[in-house]
């Protein structure tokens, strides 16, 4: 590459270097007019980048924010960031990596729980973007003959998504997604979160044991048959009738098939 | 307007959208926080400008409510991360969401930035600034070209705000983007907030700047409110805040360029502590009245009539 | 496909129409409630501001956010100050609030 090429395209890996770097010099590129200084002038950037990208973080998980106050959530944020940057332009997909990191960080260990809600946060906002899509009727389940039951293969709506915890994570995030006042919560009890997007608005159910394993089985395309019978071994006394009238009212369906005989 | 909010709209048929004029229009910004308040004043004169990035998920609320609007108003579709100014090839991906977006909205205008947010694989998510050079020039043009080639309508390229300024450059910043439109065929997207902000931070005039900038091709103006902080010298650095009222200065600013090249589509852009609607409308009808006063027989042309 | 990880047709029919019973007693809405109710979900949903969204303003300039070399020092405890995480208990006695490490 001939040398003038080689310097007139060399700016953006010199003026990057230092964006999420605070410990390096600003880039000796740049300056300010008649010969002023550039340090503070450099900041302006590593400020735009890191602040609005804290920014984006506090808007994606905002029950974790309130959980851990304002102060540990930006602090947090910003050793996320300088590990895992974003590699899309678009904010909206940026931070699923939050929950692995917060599991892995030292300050968080007390909250062995916060991880799966910020699980549900991120979960909450993908329903939020995924595509629009009309849900199964009960009317189409209604005329499946019954003897094909057994083979009924459901389509998952766009918008669904299930997040399970061993900790009380759901609980959590409800208690942290409004203004209200938060009460006494016991973080030990397991919940499994239900996400969906039947029409307009995000709605988060509590999934009763067995839910979360039956839904799972449905998604991946296992007949209904051979779904509710998986579930069954697992989780006796899960109740099939009370699970499919809570899948269709959520909206977790677009279409039912028939599978292979 | 029930029919407007249709719940499934986004999934029904196409929509079929008015081609709405733009010229001579004050906008501001669509702020979701607004559309109630939007929807409930009925069709007025306007237009409002979205940042396409945020309607490129795929279905949800945010479509509904760009829909919703755009049956109602001309739409200003306003790219925030292309990577114009970036040394290495655009995202493909990217490029193809903002044609669907273009191809769906049909947008009135069609606007990015003269700036650079991603390197390598890092999203920077900041319009970070590029020394202006022969070679910066080349790339840059051939960036337009190919953008202008997917969405098949002239793009609007922005003044950027700058803080910082560059050994290396060889130009000015009004000479490179005169240059870039003469080469492209592309229009500009003058902000006459940026050109305030970079003139006081570096030592330039902005009446200069002005009329050293080629009005002709001016597709849309956007104005700002901006932040007032020190540099290392303790001289006034400004910030391109968007979260307060356009300044005086930039008004008298305006009105100079609008004197000069008539009623020229006009954003008040406001991105952060958004206040209500109405103080918005207010600056909105502010830059509009500036308008009316210089109202001309022709109007610039807009992004549907082009295409 | 053996009957022993299948649910028979009948076992499921008769869930099936338990189901089908139970989205039914929770009572189809009148039209005009069907459309009071989409209005209401609307208005209460089109206040809320977008998620994570790109923007092209700057942020708050130097502030000392992107610039401080000091992440922790140790006594992040500090930080927890302001959260709800003090309500949030595991039966062991653990709660939420950070202690200096």
């Amino acid at each position: 590459m001939p040398l003038l090429e080689v310097a007139s395209h060399s700016y953006a890996p010199a003026f990057a270097a230092a964006l999420l770097r605070p410990d390096r010099e600003p880039p000796s590129i740049v300056m300010g007019p008649r010969g002023k200084a550039a340090a503070k002038r450099y900041n302006v950037y590593r400020n735009n980048v890191m602040v609005s990208l804290i920014d984006a973080l506090a808007a994606i998980y905002p029950g974790v924010q309130r959980v851990t106050g304002v102060d540990f959530f930006r602090a947090m944020a910003r050793f996320h960031i300088r590990a895992t940057p974003p590699t899309s332009p678009l904010l909206f997909d940026y931070g699923r990596d939050l929950p692995a990191f917060i599991e892995r960080y030292e300050y968080a260990r007390s909250m062995p729980w916060l991880a799966d809600t910020a699980r549900m946060e991120r979960a909450w906002l993908d329903a939020y973007h995924a595509a629009d899509a009309e849900p199964l009727s009960a009317a189409s389940l209604a005329a499946v003959p019954s003897c094909q039951l057994a083979e009924l293969v459901f389509t998952a709506h766009p918008a669904t998504r299930i997040v399970r915890s061993r900790f009380s994570a759901l609980t959590i995030f409800v208690a942290n997604r409004s203004n209200d006042p938060v009460g006494s919560i016991n973080a030990a009890s397991p919940e499994d979160a239900l996400i969906t997007r039947p029409d307009y608005d995000v709605v988060v159910r509590h999934l009763p044991p067995g839910g979360a394993v039956f839904l799972t089985h449905l998604i991946s395309g296992r007949p209904l048959g051979e779904a509710a019978a998986s579930t069954l071994e697992i989780s006796p006394a899960f109740d099939v009738a009370a699970g499919i009238a809570g899948l269709i009212q959520a909206g977790a369906f677009t279409a039912v098939t028939f599978g292979e005989p | 307007m029930s029919e407007a909010l249709s719940p499934n709209a986004s999934v029904a048929t196409p929509l079929r959208l008015p081609a709405f004029p733009i010229g001579g229009r004050a906008g501001t910004s669509f702020k979701h926080e607004h559309l109630r308040a939007i929807l409930a004043e009925g069709g007025q004169r306007g237009f409002f400008e979205v940042h396409a990035e945020n309607y490129m998920g795929a279905g949800g609320p945010p479509h509904r409510a760009l829909e919703a609007v755009r049956r109602d108003y001309p739409v200003s579709l306003h790219g925030v991360c292309m990577s114009i100014g970036g040394r290495q090839p655009l995202d493909q991906a990217h490029l193809a969401r903002f044609r669907n977006l273009v191809h769906r909205y049909e947008p009135a205008l069609v606007s990015e930035h003269l700036a650079w947010s991603t390197h390598e694989t890092t999203y920077f998510n900041d319009l970070l600034p590029l020394p202006y050079t022969e070679a910066t020039l080349g790339r840059v043009c051939d960036h337009i070209d190919e953008v202008q080639e997917a969405i098949h309508c002239p793009l609007l390229l922005e003044n950027p705000s700058t803080y910082v300024l560059f050994r290396e450059s060889t130009m000015s910043e009004t000479e490179f983007i005169r240059r870039v439109a003469q080469r492209t065929g592309c229009r500009l997207l003058l902000d006459i907030n940026n050109v305030f902000v970079s003139a006081t931070n570096h030592g330039f005039s902005a009446l200069d700047y002005l009329s050293d900038f080629p009005l002709s091709s001016i597709g849309e103006i956007h104005l700002a409110g901006h932040a007032e902080q020190a540099d290392d010298e303790g001289d006034p650095l400004l910030i391109d805040s968007h979260d307060c009222p356009v300044a005086d200065a930039v008004w008298r600013l305006f009105e100079n360029v609008i004197g000069r090249a008539g009623p020229i589509p006009t954003l008040i852009e406001w991105d952060s502590k958004i206040p209500e609607w109405p103080i918005l409308r207010a600056e909105a009808a502010a830059a509009q009245e500036i308008l009316d006063r210089y109202r001309t027989a022709t109007l610039p042309g807009d992004c549907d009539a082009a295409a | 496909m053996s009957a022993k990880n299948v649910v028979s047709s009948l076992i499921l029919a008769g869930a099936v129409t338990t189901a089908l019973a139970t989205i039914a007693a929770a009572g189809p809405l009148t039209k005009a409630e069907g459309e009071a109710a989409m209005a209401a979900q609307k208005e209460k949903c089109y206040g809320v501001a977008l998620k994570g969204q790109n923007d092209c303003a700057a942020g708050p300039g130097t502030t000392c956010q992107g610039t401080s070399t000091v992440d922790f020092q140790g006594n992040a405890w500090k930080f927890v100050q302001g959260g709800t995480c003090a309500s949030i208990k595991l039966p062991n006695g653990k709660h939420g609030s950070l202690k200096p490490i």
